[in-house]
Parts: structure tokens; C-alpha cells; sequence
């Protein structure tokens, strides 16, 4: 059982980063790579591309509508494209072909535990999310609860997610920039921070949701052209392929099975994965850019085709690497970690997916890949800030702070004004946690989403008996529980703190501090006798009849 | 929302198929894709060795694979499902009700 734990904690332990970037990239010191200008060029030109974009989405963004949520204009296919590009992050794309390329069929399993959550936000969530809210998830959360004590546990629990979000992608795209376009660390917090509050804005959401398009379409292609290019290097048998393959890697036949997991961790990832996703106040906040429910569901549809898709790509794309990176003159480097001589591919398996880009598409290929997979950054990073700052000015500013009164162009200046704050902010943390290891934080992150936010999400739509107080208590105790239980477990308390023992033996916490948020949230609804929370019962069905016909839901649309 | 109109919608007939074709379709789908997932994460947990079993005497394909992309394609072929019963039967009465409570 201990060996399996042991096992078990080294896959987490490498899956859990790969949701955000490339896994070992950000663990340890990067060894800066040779300025690539190719590389650096095409990275300027989609700059230049999506500054264009946001300068036309500018003169389109005028009400607190355009600003949030793009006027409700986006249509089903174009939110899908953004959705999974939200998904298809420099992490997936590097993170989950390094897995494959290190391990083999065990990327496989990490991807699906990404994509499956997807069905489930379609058929539980989706339509209701889209005719209850507004601008934000907490719409939906406080719709017939107070709105002061829900909206702010929202907002917290919002930015706590988004902080620590953002901390991973600033230190993932400093690292990334070192290794992809030989350029120093602080270059790439600097841009990013920048970029970031130039997008936002300027642009809105209008402009964060087509910066996450062109990105979604041009790795999409990208990521199409490295695939074919490895099937029609065995003559598109993917038998022969696998075989190369086998041959090729130190694991051999191995790879083409499951390695060993424990049952409890491997759950509660699932758990956290699942409805991790159902709780990102990012990706929820996509769901109001549709016009109606209809879109909303064809989002999802689109979403989950082109994730699931995108992630078939990506494994071939890993045994590709094995099959034509592994071992080749002037691919391999050998360091000393630890202590010991490791002979491993230049610059580390994260970059398995970029050197597969130079064998098959050669120099300007390879500058290419490595723009988008930067690119792909800023696009994450763009739809975070714009959620934390609609936290602040729609749910703190407008709901709790001027209670429901505040004038439209207010509003609008708060969140333009969170937005620059949320840029400095990430700049600095990006800069002060530049040598720490963050693996942990995506994990933090979707635990905390899947542990505070879900929970309280669900029960206001499904459960009559839902209470201000039991959504509240509820909900602080997921966030806390979450975050307590990540400190002490093996992410933290073993590698960050370096103590010999966990305090609590799993890396994932979702499976008890869900639990626990669940059961706690219906305990103090349930013993919760005040008239108010009668009064709040009371309103369920009104609120049921909303969200099943959107009968009275906002018609964001403008078109 | 006022009382009239939600009443009106409640005790539309329509409304009660709705609410019932909806919810059972969606959370039947929801069951589905669990049992397939978790299905899945318990094989891996208790058996891995079923998933790398070779497909047939003398391959290096194994049973895994086909099984993973049988999985993203389950998840896909789920949502498609669900979108097209929603967008179409279940509009078309959504429309039907939110007609009748105008008058």
C-alpha cells in the first residue's frame, strides 16, 4: 500500500502542474536556451494581431455588458473555441505531451480526467448558469440568498482563485520564456503583466475572448499539422508507430500500460478535476457571453469536441517525440541533478512537444510552435484578470458596497482600475515567487474551485433548502479546508517545507474538503429556523422556473 | 418574476414535461459519463494490468487505448446527445410555454 501511495504521490505530483504549464519547467532553475528570433518574430506578430483585435473591440465596448460579457454577442461555436482554449493551455500542450513522452499511456488518463467534467457541466449546469446570471457566477449563487454576506464569500473565494492562478502562470511563462525564446525571466512576467491589462482594459471581454480564439485555432492547427506529420512518418499505422515507439523508450513495453495508482488519490484527482472546472470562476464567466441558453449548450458541445480532439492530438504527439526526438543527435543534453549525470532531452521533457516541432516542420516550425505555446498565456491570463476584476467591481463595488446602486460607468471604472491593480499585483508575485516551486498552486486551485465555489454553485440551483448561512459557513469551509489540507499534505508540508512526513497522507483534498463543504452547507441550512431563511426558501421556485425556461433571464444580447 | 406568471407556468402542463424530460435526461447522462469515468479510474486503481493486455498475439497496441479514446469520444457523443434532444424537443416546448404564459 505504501508503495502504491509513493507511486501514486510522483504521477500526482506530475499531473497536477500540467494543468497550467509545462510540469518540470517550473520546478528547479531553467537554463536560459539560445535566443530564438523565429520564434520571437511570430510571437510579435500575434502580439501585433491581438492588439489589433482589441483596438476594434474597443470601440465596441461601451456598457457593463460589452465589458463583461461582450454583449452577449458571442455565438455558440466561437464560445466553444474560447472555452477550449481557456483548456488548452501552454500546460496541456506541454505539460500532457512530456507526460506521454515520459511515461506514455499515463498522459492518456490525465487528459480524460480533464475532458469528462465537461458533459457533466453541460447537463447539470450550463442552461442554468445561463439563465440565472448575469455577469458573474455569484448572479447565480445569491440569487435568492443576501447578497452581502454571498456575494462577498464569491468574491473572495473568486480572487483567492485567480490570485493563485495567476501566480502559476506568471512563474510557468517566465520559465517558458527562457527555454522557448532564450530570454530572461523577468521579460516574460513584465510582457505578460502588461499585455494582460492591455487586452482587459481596453478590450473587455470581447477582446479576451478572441485573443483565446485566435490562440485556440492557430495551436489547434498547429497541433494538427505535428500529428499528421508523425502518422505519416510510419505511413498513418499507428501500430508501427507504437512499435517505434516501444522500441525507442528506456520503459519499453511499459508505456503502453497504466502505471500503478492509489484508489482514494486517484478519486479525489477525479473529483477535483471533474468539478474543479464546474467551479473556475473563469471558465463559468464564459457562459454569460452567449445569447441565450441554446448557445450556451452549444458551447459545451463545441468545448468538449475540440478538447477531446486536441487531446487525442497530443498523444500522438508524445509518442511521435519518443519516436522521433528520443535519443537523435543533437536533441539530448546531459546535466547533473542532484548530484547525479542525467542524460535527458534539451531543456527537459517540457519541451518534448517543441523539438518534436523542429523534426518535423524545421526552424520556422519550431518558431511557430514555441510563439503559440507562449501566446497561449496571455490568453489565460487575460480571461483570469477580467474574472477577478468582475469580482471586485460587479460583486464587491456594485452589490455590496453600493448596494445594487452604484451607476453603470462607476462600475465600469472600478473594474478598469481592479484590472491594473491585478496586473501589478501578478508582476510582483510572478516576480517574489520566481524561485519558489509551485507545482502545487493549479492543484490549490481547482481544489479550492471544486471544494468552495461548486458546492455552494450547485446547491443554490438544485436544493430548496439552501440557507445564506449555510452557503456561507458552507462555503469558508470548503476554501479553508482546501487550503489547510494542500499545506499539510505532501505538496507542501514534504517538498516546500521539506519536513520527513505528511500530516495528511494525500496530495488531492477534494474528495474530503467537497465532502465536507457539502455536508457543512447543509447542516447550517438545514439548522438555520430564521424567517429570513424561510423567505429564501420560499423564492426557490421562482428561481426554478427561471432557470429551467429563462423566462425573465437578462437577454445580454445585442444582435 | 411576478406570483401570476409563476403560477401560470407551474401548473402548465407543459411545463411539468419539461421540467421532467430535462431532469431525467440530464442527470441519466450525468450517471453515464460517472459510471464510465470512475468505471475507468477503478480498473486502473485495482486491475491496471487488463488495460495494457496487448489486443491480439504478437501486437504492441494494447486494450487501454482504444478504451481511452473510446472514453473522449463517449464524452463527446454524451454532450452531442444532450444538445440535440435540448435545442430541439425540449426548446420547442420551452417556447410553447414562455407563448402561453404571454397571453
Amino acid at each position: 500500500m505504501k508503495k502504491h501511495l509513493r507511486s501514486l504521490a510522483c504521477l500526482a505530483l506530475a499531473s497536477m502542474p500540467a494543468l497550467a504549464f509545462a510540469s518540470g519547467a517550473i520546478e528547479g532553475d531553467v537554463k536560459q536556451q539560445a535566443t530564438n528570433w523565429h520564434a520571437i518574430i511570430m510571437f510579435l506578430a500575434f502580439v501585433l494581431l491581438t492588439m489589433g483585435v482589441t483596438y476594434w473591440a474597443s470601440r465596441r465596448t461601451r456598457s457593463a455588458a460589452d465589458f463583461y460579457t461582450a454583449g452577449g454577442g458571442i455565438t455558440g461555436f466561437q464560445n466553444g473555441l474560447a472555452i477550449a482554449g481557456d483548456y488548452m493551455s501552454a500546460a496541456s500542450f506541454l505539460g500532457i505531451s512530456a507526460m506521454v513522452f515520459d511515461k506514455g499511456y499515463d498522459g492518456l488518463i490525465y487528459s480524460m480526467g480533464f475532458l469528462v467534467g465537461w458533459p457533466v457541466i453541460l447537463f447539470l449546469v450550463a442552461e442554468r448558469l445561463r439563465n440565472l446570471g448575469k455577469y458573474t457566477f455569484a448572479d447565480v449563487a445569491s440569487y435568492r440568498l443576501q447578497q452581502t454576506p454571498v456575494r462577498s464569500f464569491a468574491a473572495t473565494s473568486t480572487l483567492v482563485v485567480v490570485a493563485i492562478y495567476l501566480i502559476a502562470q506568471m512563474v510557468g511563462a517566465g520559465k517558458l520564456i527562457q527555454l522557448l525564446f532564450g530570454l530572461p525571466y523577468t521579460y516574460a512576467v513584465l510582457l505578460v503583466g502588461v499585455l494582460m491589462v492591455c487586452y482587459v482594459l481596453f478590450g473587455g471581454m470581447l477582446a479576451t475572448t478572441w485573443v483565446q480564439i485566435i490562440k485556440a485555432v492557430l495551436l489547434l492547427c498547429g497541433a494538427t499539422f505535428m500529428a499528421l506529420m508523425v502518422l505519416s512518418s510510419v505511413g498513418f499505422s499507428p501500430e508501427l508507430m507504437f512499435e517505434k515507439a516501444v522500441a525507442a523508450h528506456a520503459k519499453h513495453a511499459a508505456i503502453m500500460a497504466p502505471g500503478k495508482a492509489d484508489p482514494v488519490d486517484s478519486i479525489s484527482l477525479g473529483l477535483a478535476l471533474m468539478f474543479g472546472t464546474a467551479g473556475l470562476p473563469h471558465i463559468l464567466m464564459r457562459f454569460f457571453t452567449v445569447a441565450d441558453a441554446k448557445e450556451a449548450r452549444k458551447s459545451v458541445f463545441f468545448a468538449t469536441g475540440f478538447i477531446g480532439y486536441f487531446y487525442i492530438l497530443t498523444f500522438i504527439i508524445g509518442f511521435g517525440a519518443i519516436m522521433l526526438v528520443l535519443n537523435q543527435p543533437g536533441m539530448m543534453e546531459t546535466i547533473t541533478k542532484d548530484g547525479k549525470q542525467v542524460t535527458q532531452l534539451i531543456g527537459g521533457s517540457n519541451m518534448a512537444a517543441i523539438h518534436l516541432a523542429n523534426a518535423v516542420g524545421g526552424d520556422i516550425f519550431l518558431g511557430f510552435i514555441s510563439a503559440v505555446a507562449f501566446a497561449t498565456i496571455l490568453a489565460v491570463v487575460a480571461g483570469l484578470a477580467l474574472s477577478g476584476a468582475s469580482a471586485v467591481s460587479h460583486d464587491l463595488y456594485a452589490s455590496v458596497i453600493k448596494k445594487g446602486k452604484a451607476n453603470e460607468a462607476d462600475e465600469i471604472r472600478v473594474s478598469k482600475i481592479t484590472t491594473v491593480v491585478l496586473g501589478v499585483v501578478a508582476i510582483v508575485l510572478g516576480l517574489v515567487f520566481e524561485k519558489q516551486n509551485i507545482a502545487f498552486m493549479v492543484g490549490l486551485a481547482f481544489s479550492i474551485a471544486a471544494s468552495a465555489n461548486f458546492p455552494v454553485l450547485f446547491l443554490s440551483m438544485f436544493w430548496k433548502g439552501l440557507t445564506t448561512r449555510g452557503a456561507v459557513i458552507g462555503g469558508f469551509i470548503g476554501l479553508l479546508s482546501a487550503v489547510i489540507l494542500i499545506v499539510v499534505g505532501p505538496a507542501v508540508w514534504v517538498d516546500v517545507m521539506k519536513h520527513k512526513t505528511a500530516l495528511f497522507p494525500y496530495k488531492n483534498p477534494a474528495l474530503f474538503s467537497m465532502t465536507l463543504a457539502f455536508v457543512t452547507t447543509w447542516l447550517f441550512s438545514v439548522l438555520d429556523t430564521s424567517r429570513q431563511a424561510e423567505e429564501e426558501k420560499s423564492k426557490f421556485d421562482a428561481q426554478f422556473v427561471r432557470a429551467m425556461t429563462g423566462i425573465g433571464a437578462s437577454g445580454a444580447s445585442k444582435h | 418574476m411576478n406570483e401570476d406568471v409563476l403560477k401560470q407556468v407551474q401548473s402548465n402542463p407543459k411545463f411539468q414535461e419539461l421540467v421532467q424530460k430535462k431532469t431525467s435526461l440530464g442527470w441519466t447522462l450525468t450517471v453515464v459519463m460517472l459510471v464510465i469515468y470512475y468505471g475507468f479510474i477503478m480498473v486502473l486503481a485495482f486491475s491496471p494490468a487488463t488495460l495494457g493486455t496487448p489486443l491480439g498475439a504478437g501486437t504492441t497496441m494494447t486494450v487501454g487505448i482504444p478504451v481511452g479514446i473510446l472514453i473522449i469520444l463517449s464524452a463527446f457523443v454524451l454532450t452531442g446527445i444532450y444538445v440535440n434532444k435540448a435545442n430541439g424537443e425540449f426548446d420547442q416546448l420551452n417556447r410553447e410555454i414562455v407563448e402561453e404564459t404571454k397571453q
